[in-house]
């Protein structure tokens, strides 16, 4: 209960699933040890933090920011320029967290408090140019960024998938690659449960008050201004945080992986899908649609192939796996619209939609 | 208060010019810096054509959140739109484009140009009803809506057509450049250029003098007030809707051809723009929004020219610097 936070699952159902895809992740490495499912499991741990960070703005301050791929870059990019430039040492890992994470919150409070001066409505527009602004910096910047090649490099020598630990154990040889992938695993449930301590304190509790009304949350006397800051910065450290593992799970950090608007919109599905204003709904929302995205567009190109075979019009283009954000969108409108509380939401059996 | 008799004229507000000036005190700080006379017409003029394509997109967007507080993340697929459908009509009817003859090529572009904005216009319509009227008066939810409608036309464009590059070549007359001097100007940029101040006139002169624009007007600086004197303002809004998403369109076909190619990227790519010139111009405001866009432009042409690695990041500084001195735009208009 300590470790929840107080702010336990509160649904049966939600407990069975969360309880599931923990335990499924957790044992990974010894069930599915080939490189497609542990690609698939860590970044579920990945992007479920990502999104957590992302509903703390979303779900619990009622902000829509369009630069949350930016900080998420930010982190994969410091670390894999660090590791680049320096080599593969613990050092470099060292500076590249020591600069990558400030270098962050640093952005996000200009950010915040830029806009605090200018209308509130302008923060989403605002988020979303100077988002762009910052794509375009990184692919063109090659001499720092490696441009739209992005940058590879190599991980200590610990973390390598040469380096085996047990050569056998059960029939899985558990290697620097298992390390990795539990380093990135405890270092994404840390950060969810320091999410849900962070919601659950005072501060937090502060947050949903001015997402329900500001203006009366500042009649109550708190400085909403200082609120929303500090949860921006906040929110843009873990989302670097998430940037940093996510770069070393890669060994590369690219404009596609980590900076693309594909991806801004990847998380707002997910906290859409999962549920806003619920930090479980950031870790089902990760994981059912990673899962989706791995092993549903395998089954769109069968069924396009079928299509185009028994000569339907149309229908080949539209079931094309590359076509799969066209029926992600129709979903997202479809559950913004029709369940704005999401899974959890429906698990929990709240179905009037908080406004 | 004065008191005032019944025949006195109404005070008039006061009269707020600085704004105005200032792309044109802008271009003339540019001359000594560009340097040579010549290039600096050409500089201005591209600007000016860029300004005016920008402002053709973006007019839609600042009077549909300034009437009803609607924050559109989905303008940008009407201009995607309106381009598409615009190679329909162009594609087919190639040979007339390629004529060398003014008239000719007048007559296939100005069905494009009308097709492309009767499509895009009928789409706002879908659009408004469907995506924006269960969610009014929910800013979250607004921008949740019309980004997942964002990502569903860009999508359905790529089903459509296909995810190459369409190529989009200018008519025959069009290309080339007059000639005066040691100055050239592009064509094409004066007919864009025409093209925009035809509808900054249309625009102003409907909100001035009709009673539609009367009453989008008042909308726009008290809606409930409107509706208290019995006006349908979400019958008017569907109507502004609808004219903007149609200029958006009409903004599609004329970028596309000043790109020479269409792709459905270029909605999303675009947006980014017309939310820079709105948010400089004041949420709501027609005149700001076309001083918005021409200042944009002109940073992008002139900061290209002078300092190439800067223009990545010419419009945020510029909007940085517009909102630092104005906070709420250039012209503040909406009273919320």
């Amino acid at each position: 209960m300590i470790i929840l936070s107080g702010d336990p699952p509160r649904s049966r159902a939600l407990s069975i699933l969360l309880i599931a895809i923990i335990v499924a992740l957790a044992a990974v490495p010894f069930l599915f040890p080939g490189a497609k499912a542990m690609n698939v499991a860590s970044k579920i741990c990945i992007f479920a933090a990502l999104v957590a960070s992302y509903d703390l703005l979303l779900g619990y301050t009622g902000t829509v920011s369009f630069a949350h791929t930016m900080f998420y870059g930010i982190g994969s990019y410091a670390i894999a320029i660090a590791l680049y430039g320096m080599g593969p040492s613990w050092a470099a890992i060292a500076v590249g967290i020591a600069v990558g994470l400030p270098l962050a919150a640093l952005l996000a409070l200009g950010i915040g408090l830029f806009s605090l001066r200018v209308e509130a409505i302008f923060f989403a527009m605002i988020t979303l140019a100077v988002a762009s602004a910052f794509l375009v910096l990184a692919s063109q910047l090659s001499w720092l960024t490696g441009g739209e090649d992005g940058r590879s490099f190599q991980l200590p020598e610990l973390l390598r998938p040469g380096t085996v630990f047990v050569k056998d154990f059960f029939g899985v040889s558990i290697n620097g690659r298992t390390l990795t992938y539990y380093i990135v695993f405890f270092a994404s449930a840390a950060m969810i449960l320091g999410l849900l301590r962070v919601v659950n304190s005072p501060f937090g509790r502060v947050l949903q008050a001015v997402r329900e009304n500001r203006f009366r949350a500042e009649a109550l006397g708190y400085r909403t201004v200082f609120h929303l800051t500090y949860a921006n910065c906040l929110a843009a450290v873990v989302a670097a945080s998430a940037g940093v593992l996510n770069a070393m799970w890669l060994r590369y950090a690219g404009p596609d992986t980590s900076l693309s608007f594909a991806i801004m919109l990847d998380i707002l599905l997910m906290v859409v899908i999962g549920g806003m204003g619920t930090m479980y709904g950031a870790v089902i929302g990760a994981a059912v649609f990673i899962l989706a995205q791995n092993y549903l567009q395998a089954l769109m190109g069968v069924a396009s192939n079928a299509a185009a075979e028994a000569g339907l019009p149309l229908l080949p283009g539209l079931l094309h796996p590359d076509r799969w954000l066209l029926w992600l969108g129709l979903l997202f409108v479809a559950s913004v619209y029709f369940f704005p509380t999401g899974i959890v939401g429906r698990l929990r059996g709240v179905t009037r939609p908080k406004s | 208060m004065t008191d005032l008799a019944a025949t006195d004229a109404l005070p008039k507000p006061p009269r707020d010019l600085l704004p105005v000036f200032l792309p044109a005190i802008l271009a003339v700080a540019m001359l000594p810096l560009v340097g040579s006379g010549s290039s600096w017409v050409t500089l201005t003029v591209a600007s000016l054509a860029m300004g005016m394509m920008i402002f053709i997109m973006a007019s839609g967007l600042t009077l549909v959140f300034g009437l009803m507080d609607v924050l559109n993340f989905g303008h940008g697929a009407f201009i995607a739109v309106g381009a598409y459908v615009a190679t329909l009509v162009l594609l087919p009817l190639a040979g007339w484009v390629q004529a060398d003859s003014l008239w000719l090529n007048l007559a296939v572009l100005a069905p494009a140009a009308l097709a492309a904005m009767a499509v895009s216009g009928a789409l706002g319509l879908v659009v408004e009803r469907v995506l924006i009227l269960p969610v009014y008066g929910q800013h979250l939810k607004q921008i949740l809506m019309t980004t997942g409608g964002l990502i569903v036309a860009e999508q359905a464009l790529y089903a459509l057509w296909g995810p190459q590059i369409i190529p989009l070549p200018l008519p025959t007359s069009l290309r080339g450049s007059f000639i005066i001097g040691d100055i050239a100007i592009a064509k094409y940029r004066l007919l864009a250029m025409l093209v925009g101040l035809v509808v900054f006139a249309g625009i102003q002169l409907v909100l001035a003098r009709t009673k539609i624009g009367l009453l989008i007007r008042a909308g726009v600086e008290n809606r409930e007030m409107v509706e208290a004197l019995g006006y349908h303002i979400k019958r008017l809004f569907l109507g502004v809707f609808m004219v903007g998403s149609g200029l958006a369109g009409l903004g599609g076909i004329m970028w596309a051809l000043y790109r020479e190619q269409v792709h459905a990227s270029m909605g999303n790519d675009l947006t980014v723009l017309v939310f820079i010139v709105v948010i400089i111009g004041g949420l709501g405001s027609i005149g700001g929004c076309f001083i918005g866009a021409l200042l944009v432009a002109m940073v992008a042409n002139y900061g290209g020219f002078l300092v190439p690695k800067l223009a990545l990041v010419s419009n945020i500084l510029l909007m940085v610097a517009i909102l630092m001195w104005r906070p709420r735009g250039l012209y503040a208009v909406t009273s919320r």
